[in-house]
């Protein structure tokens, strides 16, 4: 009962700090409501007893990414947009938006959920802690995803550099 | 006492509510009167007397500075994004006290037959006979960490002013390049422990031989000046070096929270002295038999050292700001990371 | 225990904030932005199912996705200030080079 009202507070803030990003004109108030969002989803992430996956979505995204993105909406002194956009075309993306809305939850009424049940459980992850069990997974059954990852993160830096020390 | 809510007993919130305000009100202490031990200290060290006129040797100093501060004309420039402007000293502030809530500063203690371990975030499983706290401390406290440079960068913004943005700017890149070096520090500290637990952390290093400073020198070393620069204090205190940015970020601040950015820098330093004598001091388990007065003591040493170094070294420039923590720094943690894991494999 | 179709409609529901922002903005930092809110409302599908199937594989995709995102950010970011050293603006619709 109490699981389920903190559920649905932190969810009405997700959202409406989810729609705050989209509407605010201001690139840095989006920036803050979008870093709100990413709180609210790492809250999830702890009631869904998986205390890992929070810490490192408030490391990664709202310390790392959203801190990049901060900065170079600062570098950039990028002003208030002025919006030529046509009430028409807002229309129309929203319409577009809402449908896929309604089918992603129709979809899921009509749909039940199947395949077997895994090992993880509060038990075992309460014993064994959630760190391990992440760990233990990525290490061995992971293990090339891992290795390719670090070569897709060198890329990026490599990338990043090159890109925006020169003129293209 | 016999409520129970979601399985544990009530005596368990209460204690929880109490271990906040305590050590709530602890940081909030020291930062108020770190303030007048840094102007005493620096004062004593360059032959003055530092402040002497409220009460005995200037003891009421900080409440008449907080008084002062609290009376002063609040202004918001205006052109400034208001609604920032007013939210950042705030961003600024929280994260070094929610810190605290996974940094164990005591033993577990009994009170009316329940077992409390002095550590805000934790409580003692009587069936499992064990203290069970965040599974993920240290990335919680890392994740802290890296929220409390979006108040100065913000502040830095919404001012509307060249110093304050140019401010903001530099305290960015400089707290992400050096969060980066003083976290691969702290990595090689829960390769030894095979953690992310404090309590583990903590109780790895039982007796004065077993702390971890003996064991990773290194990693002590750079987690120390690292914080330093994180904390933004001399000689890596360019966000606000006075004789080129003003006042830097807080330029435009005034009254209550120009006061607030002021605690924000002392908690931040009181937060990364915890955190320093948790991983590498051994946190309460230490030369005397009293667990709290061991924590206090050594959160203490590291704010004197914060005060010395302050008083001792001239500032940075920025480029060698940079170049020492990229070129020096980072290097030397991976370094560190790469040698324990050798020495951990070979003599496990 | 809150069921696992409210965390899925609570992603359908970020999902598509998403997919309206990247729409309608024309701002190419506030897309950026979108596109990385659809990708962590894909990210709450995941671990909400992998709790509730109990089986780990789920969240090992979200560390994935993390990864990628980060990338994304670096490189994506690295563009949008190259694009804006030529053109003084990051407006997607004056990126119109190959347009006829």
């Amino acid at each position: 009962m109490l699981e389920s009202l903190f559920f649905l507070i932190v969810a009405a803030v997700a959202v409406l700090s989810g729609i705050l990003v989209i509407t605010c004109k201001n690139p840095i108030n989006s920036a803050l409501s979008l870093i709100l969002t990413f709180f609210c989803v790492a809250t999830f992430y702890v009631m869904l007893e998986a205390p890992f996956m929070a810490a490192v979505q408030v490391i990664v995204y709202a310390g790392a990414i959203m801190v990049l993105i901060v900065f170079v909406i600062m570098l950039l002194n990028i002003k208030t947009e002025t919006d030529k956009r046509t009430s028409h075309a807002v229309l129309i993306s929203s319409i577009i938006g809402l449908f896929v809305l309604f089918e992603t939850i129709y979809f899921l009424n009509r749909s039940s959920l199947t395949g077997s049940k895994g090992l993880m459980d509060s038990a075992m992850i309460k014993s064994v802690g959630h760190t391990e069990i992440i760990g233990k997974a990525l290490f061995t059954d992971f293990l090339l995803p891992f290795e390719i990852t670090s070569l897709l993160l060198l890329v990026a830096i490599v990338g990043a550099v090159v890109v925006s020390k020169r003129k293209i | 006492m016999g409520y129970e809510i979601l399985g544990l007993p009530l005596i368990y919130y209460l204690a929880m509510l109490g271990k906040v305000i305590v050590v709530f009100l602890f940081v909030l202490l020291t930062v108020a009167y770190a303030t007048y031990a840094e102007r005493k200290i620096i004062g004593h060290m360059q032959v003055r007397l530092g402040p002497m006129e409220t009460a005995w040797h200037g003891l009421l100093q900080p409440i008449a500075d907080g008084l002062k501060l609290f009376f002063k004309e609040e202004i918001i420039p205006s052109q400034a994004s208001k609604l920032v402007f007013l939210l950042s000293p705030f961003i600024a502030l929280v994260p070094a006290f929610i810190a605290f809530a996974v940094i164990p500063f005591g033993d577990t203690i009994e009170i009316a037959g329940y077992k409390i371990p002095l550590q805000i975030a934790a409580y003692y499983d009587t069936a499992a006979g064990k203290v069970i706290d965040v599974n993920v401390g240290v990335l919680y406290i890392l994740a802290m960490a890296g929220m409390g440079v979006y108040g100065i960068v913000l502040a830095g913004w919404s001012s509307n002013n060249k110093y304050s943005l140019l401010g903001g700017l530099r305290s960015a890149a400089q707290v992400i390049s050096y969060e980066l070096a003083a976290s691969f520090a702290l990595v090689a500290v829960f390769m030894l422990s095979e953690s992310l637990s404090l309590q583990k952390i903590v109780a790895d290093q039982a007796g004065v031989f077993g702390w971890y400073v003996w064991k990773q020198p290194l990693a002590f070393i750079l987690f120390c000046i690292c914080s330093v620069a994180e904390t933004n204090r001399t000689p890596f205190d360019l966000p606000e070096a006075e004789n080129e940015l003003v006042a830097g970020f807080g330029t435009e601040y005034s009254s209550m929270k120009y006061a607030m950015f002021f605690m924000a820098e002392y908690a931040n330093m009181v937060t990364v002295s915890a955190v320093a004598a948790t991983f590498f001091l051994g946190g309460w388990q230490g030369p005397t038999p009293w667990p709290i007065l061991n924590f206090v003591a050594k959160v203490y040493f590291f704010m004197f050292c914060f005060i010395w170094i302050r008083a001792t070294y001239p500032r940075y420039r920025y480029d060698q700001l940079m170049r020492l923590g990229w070129k020096v720094f980072l290097p030397l943690a991976l370094l560190n990371i790469v040698v324990t894991g050798i020495v951990v494999t070979l003599f496990k | 225990m809150v069921s696992l179709h409210s965390y899925l409609i609570l992603s359908a529901i970020l999902f598509s904030i998403g997919t309206i922002g990247v729409l309608t903005r024309r701002n190419a930092i506030v897309i950026f932005m979108c596109v990385e809110l659809m990708l962590n409302a894909v990210n709450l599908t995941f671990v909400a199912f992998s709790r509730y199937l109990g089986n780990v594989d789920g969240q090992i995709f979200v560390f994935f996705v993390m990864t990628v995102a980060a990338c994304e950010a670096a490189v994506g970011l690295a563009l949008m200030i190259a694009f804006f050293k030529n053109k003084e603006s990051i407006d997607v619709e004056d990126v119109n080079l190959l347009k006829w």
